[in-house]
């Protein structure tokens, strides 16, 4: 199945080819005969919703350009969300600055630690800065801190579950492998009602939990049980052969695990491990279903409540569609380069 | 982790038999607490729900319902019963996920094989699909599918004529279908009227917007899952079978498939599944599936705890039938002496 070399002959090279190509750039030119008057030609860039109206034969980019800052970031105060932005800014630029093998070093946790807390405190106020409800969060900087506050406290929940399902005691093993099953076995809308229904229970009476922290809850709970299922694999992948020569040599049960397991383990489920960070900065847009308004949220609440924008709500989906698509397909080209990398770094 | 067992000379009898004792012990004591703390949070929950003024129990599933559900089947009307209710969701659940089961497992094939052919123009135009759709969540493209039935379709007095008996309008979609008449069963056609469509299947543009999402998203999945089965066969099964004279179609149904299946059908199995619960989705557009009409429920009768584990129940049944259907066809495809 190798495809001739050059250009000419994979397109032209036999009869089949050639009516493969014809087909395909006949379908590329209906679709772009269509496109590109709509998306480029007759489009309106100018917020104004008047032009817009008049040529509706051509998209609306002028509501991106009149909504962007409802669209990025939610309810959030308009006087202060340079806050937020500093927030995000933060945190991508250090998720951006652990994507490099070179910095995993011990003090990356500390370090981490910091920018969360400097995060939390520019969107939820203190030092000086007035208060902000979590409830007003939203946007592109809630998508961020959905994403990865719910993957960073998953983490370690997930390594226990790991842990506890290959541990030898059955109880241990029974309860970690039912919590796994059960949780991967229902879908995340439920988790995420589940949390909103069932947290206000267990508060005392009269008080209710945060909304984010029901959220942040439920999706940590959920993402937990699918990465516990991806680091069993890296755990089993670790020969039985190291387990025994680290004995041997003296290491305690902890030991083992600690020092010659799980670095092994983690190690090799790194790529996997990245796929389901990707899947939990998808995740996050169903939190707009139990109301927060995230950037999926945050974009009908732009346009619900405004009778002149409302029409352009395909232009606003396509917007976010592209905020989305970039950071997932960034991810997921990370996720195959640190691949590559990890292979050639520690070949065995 | 086995270890060797020790030299006769020199065992340790006593050490053993106290970790194991300790290890005993310990689970009891974990256990006990375990059933302490949920002991706790059962009461306390209890407690709250008292003061909120909240029953719990089983029992209000007998009671009229109350709740609007647009569509579904079985049919349902507000004053049945919550557990009708119930059945509704879940038929609609099934209802959503089969149809977009089965679309997203014939365009996965095709565009996992599409991606595969030796054409850098169609294997460009596959791939491009597969990394436009993957990285974009799946409730975003629900909603702008449901949109743009909502606002871009003509309206149902004029609906759009896609395929002979098939018409598509912001109403939803119309397609032929059997109907009971006096004189025993016959196909019904749709037409289209003053006042719309009538006759035939009428799908509503809720239902239309999740199986067509459900679909579109989940052949993406399928799709890769499909590429890398078909790449798993060796190279020299292609030449072989080349060389027995095949032709490319024979190669491909007759000795690269029944190999990639081995591959691709526990993959599938895990898409198929995920696609069910993708399915719950449909909430944000109004389309009445079980969880939806859990969470309504929960809005009606404040019996969270019975409504989650409905809804828990119902998931794992599903997935258990998925896998055991999956894993009946798998056994039928496996290499034969090996499990």
């Amino acid at each position: 199945m190798r495809a001739p070399r050059t250009w000419a002959q994979d397109l032209w090279g036999s009869p089949w080819r050639a009516a493969f190509s014809l087909v395909v750039l006949a379908l590329a030119a209906w679709a772009l005969a269509h496109l590109l008057p709509w998306a480029v030609l007759q489009a309106t860039w100018a917020p104004d919703a008047a032009t817009c109206r008049a040529h509706r034969e051509g998209a609306c980019w002028g509501v991106v350009a009149e909504k962007w800052r409802p669209l990025l970031f939610g309810r959030y105060p308009f006087e202060a969300q340079w806050r937020p932005a500093v927030a995000g800014l933060l945190l991508m630029a250090m998720t951006l600055g652990s994507a490099w093998p070179r910095v995993w070093r011990w003090w990356l946790a500390p370090l981490w630690l910091a920018v969360l807390l400097t995060a939390g405190l520019l969107m939820g106020g203190g030092l000086g800065l007035p208060h902000v409800p979590t409830g007003q969060w939203g946007g592109l900087p809630l998508t961020i801190v959905l994403a990865v506050l719910g993957v960073a406290l998953a983490f370690p929940l997930g390594l226990a579950l790991a842990l506890g399902r290959r541990s030898d005691w059955p109880v241990v093993r029974t309860l970690c492998a039912s919590y796994i099953e059960l949780v991967r076995g229902v879908p995340l809308i439920s988790v995420l009602f589940m949390a909103t229904f069932l947290l206000p229970l267990l508060w005392p009476v009269g008080a209710q939990p945060d909304v984010l922290l029901r959220v942040i809850v439920g999706l940590s709970l959920f993402i937990a049980a699918y990465l516990a299922e991806v680091i069993r694999g890296g755990l089993q992948a670790v020969p039985g052969g190291q387990v025994d020569a680290a004995r041997a040599l003296g290491f305690t049960r902890w030991g083992v695990q600690r020092h010659i397991v799980l670095p092994q383990a983690l190690r090799m489920v790194v790529p996997a491990l990245t796929n389901n960070v990707l899947g939990a900065l998808k995740d996050t847009s169903l939190v707009t279903v139990v109301g927060l308004f995230e950037l999926t949220g945050a974009l009908s609440l732009a346009l619900g409540g405004d009778p002149v924008w409302r029409p352009f709500y395909l232009e606003a989906y396509l917007f976010i569609a592209l905020i989305y698509w970039v950071l997932c397909f960034g991810l997921a080209r990370y996720s195959l380069w640190l691949e590559g990398y990890l292979r050639r770094e520690h070949a065995i | 982790m086995t270890h060797p067992s020790p030299p006769p000379a020199a065992p340790p009898p006593a050490r053993g038999a106290t970790s194991s004792r300790i290890a005993l012990v310990l689970q009891v004591v974990l256990i006990l607490a375990l059933v302490g703390l949920v002991w706790w949070a059962v009461q306390h929950a209890l407690d709250v729900l008292r003061a909120r003024g909240v029953r719990s129990g089983f029992d209000f599933l007998g009671d009229a319902a109350g709740i609007p559900i647009s569509e579904g089947w079985p049919s349902y009307s507000p004053e049945q019963p919550f557990w009708r209710a119930f059945l509704t969701g879940v038929g609609n659940t099934v209802r959503a996920a089969v149809p977009a089961a089965i679309v997203a497992v014939v365009l996965g094939v095709l565009l996992g094989v599409g991606r595969l052919v030796p054409h850098r123009l169609v294997s460009g135009l596959c791939g491009g699909y597969i990394h436009l759709v993957r990285n974009v969540p799946l409730l975003l493209q629900l909603l702008m599918v449901a949109f743009a039935i909502g606002a871009l379709l003509p309206d149902p007095t004029e609906p759009l004529h896609l395929l002979p008996g098939v018409w598509l309008s912001k109403a939803g979609l119309s397609m032929p279908w059997p109907a009971q008449g006096e004189a025993g069963w016959f196909v019904e056609w749709p037409e289209p009227g003053t006042f719309g469509v009538t006759g035939g299947a009428a799908l509503s543009p809720e239902y239309v917007a999740i199986v067509t999402a459900l679909a579109l998203y989940s052949a993406a999945f399928v799709a890769e899952i499909v590429r890398a089965g078909i790449q798993a066969v060796p190279e020299g099964q292609w030449l072989a079978a080349r060389a027995l004279g095949l032709q490319p179609g024979q190669e491909m149904r007759l000795v690269v498939l029944p190999q990639a299946q081995r591959v691709i059908v526990p993959a599938l199995t895990n898409q198929l599944l995920s696609l069910t619960k993708n399915s719950s989705l449909a909430v944000a557009v109004g389309y009445p599936e079980l969880v939806s009409v859990a969470n309504m429920t929960i809005g009606n009768t404040g019996r969270a705890f019975e409504c989650i584990a409905i809804v828990m129940a119902v998931y794992l049944a599903l997935s258990l039938a998925i896998a055991a259907l999956m894993n009946t066809y798998n056994r039928r495809v496996a290499l034969r002496g090996w499990s």
